[in-house]
């Protein structure tokens, strides 16, 4: 076996039993063995009594094994999918709120969410709600350019990103 | 026809085939040693501390290779019980732990001894849940076995709510069990099989590397068979102890922190390690990067998880043992490797682990006696010093099988277990190898021995320390006993740094502790009194003899590879 080491950005598809403690079962053994979670996010499927996650990791390629692994010999998991190299579609839903704007403020945020494929929700005198549904790497772009036009004036909320494997092979 | 839950309880135990339960009762498990009192399929235990009660129940399972059941009360009844899963878990121990637990119309509202032990457990036993439906009881405890003794076994929790306990409902037991989440591994990939034989038949230094899975699959036939045909030499785990018989030709010894020289230096200097069973914890392989760094590494086990965790593995084998070897013996042949058979047979010729240095009673001739006076035996050490003595020389074969507590190093462990593995074995021997610190952990359970009329052994290997942590401080800690000595009173000067007669009498006075317990207690100072203290025990049929051993106060565990160094790098003498 190689020692490869990169540490990267990784992603799981995980199907679980749909039951209470699973989510803390599955969030605990992240904890519990110091890997890097970044998101995570649950919710049930067309099957009631299947719940999938989609979990975010960074780690080098012996730890995500041990961890795919790990979630593997849980007796609530029905399957781990790595999908982290294959064509998935995935999605993040970010809302940023920005206070204390100018008119001028809000021509700038205007232009933003139509260059950046944004979606103003809700508005009044000076605050607008801004809403994104993009890749979480993308968020983080918008975000960081956000902070940087409104500094101290954003307030950020995000969901964790949700993923479906493709159904056409280019898809990404 | 309808039932309540205790019924049906009752009736899941008889028909997993449990015909003993370490329970202790208390307010919502009433109901359910109700429901035991009248029926005598079942023997009801009751030691005399939840923790010493899930030892006792773990010394039971790892005797017998049956389900070990536990029932205790909710609260600090479950809480109780946590050292004992985690150890049971590390060690692969096949258990059901059932908790009562407050009717839920309480739960989450802190009621009296409520607590989450559903969640306290999560990360140290292989499954927990809460049975939150009458209806859901039977399938339930029907998984909760299933789980607990299928793939790599460990111990499960099942939570009772009171009013589960109460409720009425089907007095059907299910006969079949599938979990679509759970599925054991029960093939062997023939391929991978093939590919390992391949490399093994072309090593010049083949070496078998068997942890404490060839012991849990029962395969230790197996790999005396795999052994004798391959003629490469083979080391063991400390829980892989026993895999093959002690004597035979090319068992090696130990591996590990406290391993043998021929041991050590075998795994290092290997060309093709071949292991099975084994989690490659830090107390074997010393300086990671250092080990078996020549060789390719083959590794058989049942639990994924444990190939190429801390050890990178070229020739991955998810497989039970016993089925592997199986396999393996139908395609094996003999492995020319008699260079380094020579080689290694060597090591272990001039480098034997002994205490011949020190004078008089020592721990080495205690186990000795032990090794000549009894052929049918189980011996169960505790944690520390009385435990790695026991590792380094007891001799086993297919009559005789060690307990201890491996991955965890759980201190109170070994009396427990002792009566656990007696109340499971009747007819064998059982010596409980332990040091007066750990003894006193759960000394409570000489009620338990008493009162079950358990002829076994207690060895007590009095040195008045913490040895094992006495000794690291005296070698690496520049003798700064914090904490350690076992006869320290508050009068004392605390840098004594060494014992002397005018130190403290010893509490307790293990003699007359048995005394009160009403059981035997006898004291041995000498070398030559050690045959006639297990002469006199063994005269003992109606309850516990102890013997205590005064060992001379700072003896040391050697050899050693002390923290962080390559295997080989080991501190012999000091």
């Amino acid at each position: 076996m190689t020692n490869n080491s990169i540490i990267k950005k990784r992603w799981i598809s995980l199907y679980v039993e749909n039951q209470i403690g699973v989510l803390a079962k599955i969030s605990g053994l992240f904890s519990g063995k110091s890997y890097n979670l970044d998101s995570l996010t649950v919710g049930e499927t067309e099957d009631s009594t299947i719940s999938r996650m989609t979990i975010g990791v960074t780690s080098d390629d012996i730890t995500f094994e041990q961890i795919k692994k790990q979630l593997n010999r849980s007796i609530e998991v029905i399957k781990v999918v790595d999908i982290t190299d294959i064509p998935i579609n995935m999605k993040e839903i970010l809302y940023v709120k920005i206070s204390f704007c100018t008119e001028k403020d809000k021509e700038e945020i205007f232009r933003i969410a139509q260059v950046f494929d944004l979606k103003i929700v809700d508005y009044n005198k000076n605050t607008i709600l801004i809403e994104s549904l993009q890749t979480e790497v993308k968020n983080n772009d918008i975000i960081k350019l956000l902070n940087n036009v409104f500094i101290n004036r954003l307030e950020v909320v995000r969901g964790g990103s949700v993923a479906i494997e493709a159904i056409s092979m280019t898809d990404r | 026809m309808q039932v309540k839950g205790t019924e049906i309880f009752v009736k899941a135990l008889k028909e997993e085939g449990v015909d003993i339960l370490f329970g202790y009762p208390g307010g919502q498990a009433i109901d359910l040693f109700d429901a035991l009192y009248d029926q005598n399929e079942i023997e009801v235990i009751m030691p005399r501390h939840e923790q010493a009660l899930v030892h006792a129940a773990d010394g039971y399972a790892r005797s017998t290779g049956k389900v070990g059941v536990c029932l205790v009360t909710s609260g600090p009844g479950a809480t109780n019980l946590v050292t004992g899963i985690a150890t049971a878990n590390y060690d692969s121990v096949p258990l059901v732990c059932f908790t009562g637990q407050v009717p839920q119309n309480l739960l989450g509202n802190d009621a009296f001894q409520e607590v989450d032990i559903v969640g306290i457990t999560r990360s140290i036993c292989k499954y927990a849940v809460t049975v939150r439906d009458r209806l859901e009881l039977p399938r339930i405890i029907k998984e909760a076995f299933y789980i607990a003794r299928t793939g790599r076994p460990g111990p499960v929790v099942v939570d009772l709510p009171k009013d589960v306990q109460q409720a009425m409902g089907s007095d059907e037991y299910p006969s079949e069990v599938s979990i679509r989440s759970y599925k054991p591994n029960e093939g062997v990939h023939m391929g991978q099989i093939k590919r390992a034989i391949t490399i093994l038949n072309k090593a010049k230094k083949p070496l078998f590397l068997i942890g404490g899975g060839v012991n849990i699959a029962h395969a230790n036939k197996e790999m005396t068979k795999l052994v004798d045909i391959t003629g490469v030499p083979i080391i063991t785990t400390i829980m892989g102890k026993g895999a093959i018989s002690t004597k035979h030709p090319l068992y090696m010894g130990n591996i590990g922190i406290h391993g043998s020289y021929a041991a050590n230096h075998a795994v290092s200097e290997c060309d093709v390690l071949f292991s099975i069973g084994t989690r490659f914890n830090d107390r074997i392989t010393g300086k990671i990067s250092e080990f078996a760094k020549n060789a390719t590494i083959i590794h058989i086990d049942i639990d994924s998880a444990s190939i190429s965790k801390n050890i990178a593995v070229d020739i991955p084998i998810v497989a039970d043992a016993k089925l592997a070897i199986e396999k393996l013996i139908e395609l094996v042949v003999p492995v020319k490797a008699g260079e380094w058979v020579e080689q290694v047979r060597g090591w272990k010729e001039k480098y034997p682990i002994n205490m011949d240095k020190h004078n008089g009673m020592t721990p080495e001739k205690i186990i000795r006696t032990i090794n000549d006076m009894y052929k049918n035996l189980i011996v169960v050490t505790d944690v520390g010093q009385n435990q790695l003595w026991t590792t380094q020389y007891i001799e086993l074969d297919e009559n005789k099988q060690l307990l201890t507590s491996g991955g965890l190093g759980t201190m109170g462990y070994g009396f427990p277990a002792a009566i656990g593995a007696k109340l499971g074995n009747p007819k064998k021997d059982v010596i409980c190898i332990t040091g007066d610190g750990g003894m006193q952990m759960n000394i409570q359970e000489m009620a338990t021995a008493v009162a079950m009329e358990l002829p076994l052994i207690i060895c007590i290997f009095n040195n008045g320390y913490l040895g094992n942590v006495r000794q690291w401080q005296e070698m690496f800690y520049n003798k700064r006993y914090s904490s350690t000595c076992l006869r320290y009173r508050k009068s004392c000067n605390r840098d004594c740094g060494n014992c002397n007669k005018a130190c403290p009498k010893y509490t307790p006075d293990f003699i007359k502790l048995a005394e009160s317990y009403d059981a035997y207690g006898i004291r041995v100072t000498k070398e030559e009194e050690i045959v006639n203290a297990f002469l006199y025990a063994n005269s003992n049929k109606e309850g516990p003899t102890i013997i205590e051993f005064i060992i001379e106060r700072e003896v040391n565990v050697l050899p050693m590879v002390p923290g962080g160094k390559p295997l080989n790098e080991m501190i012999l003498d000091c």
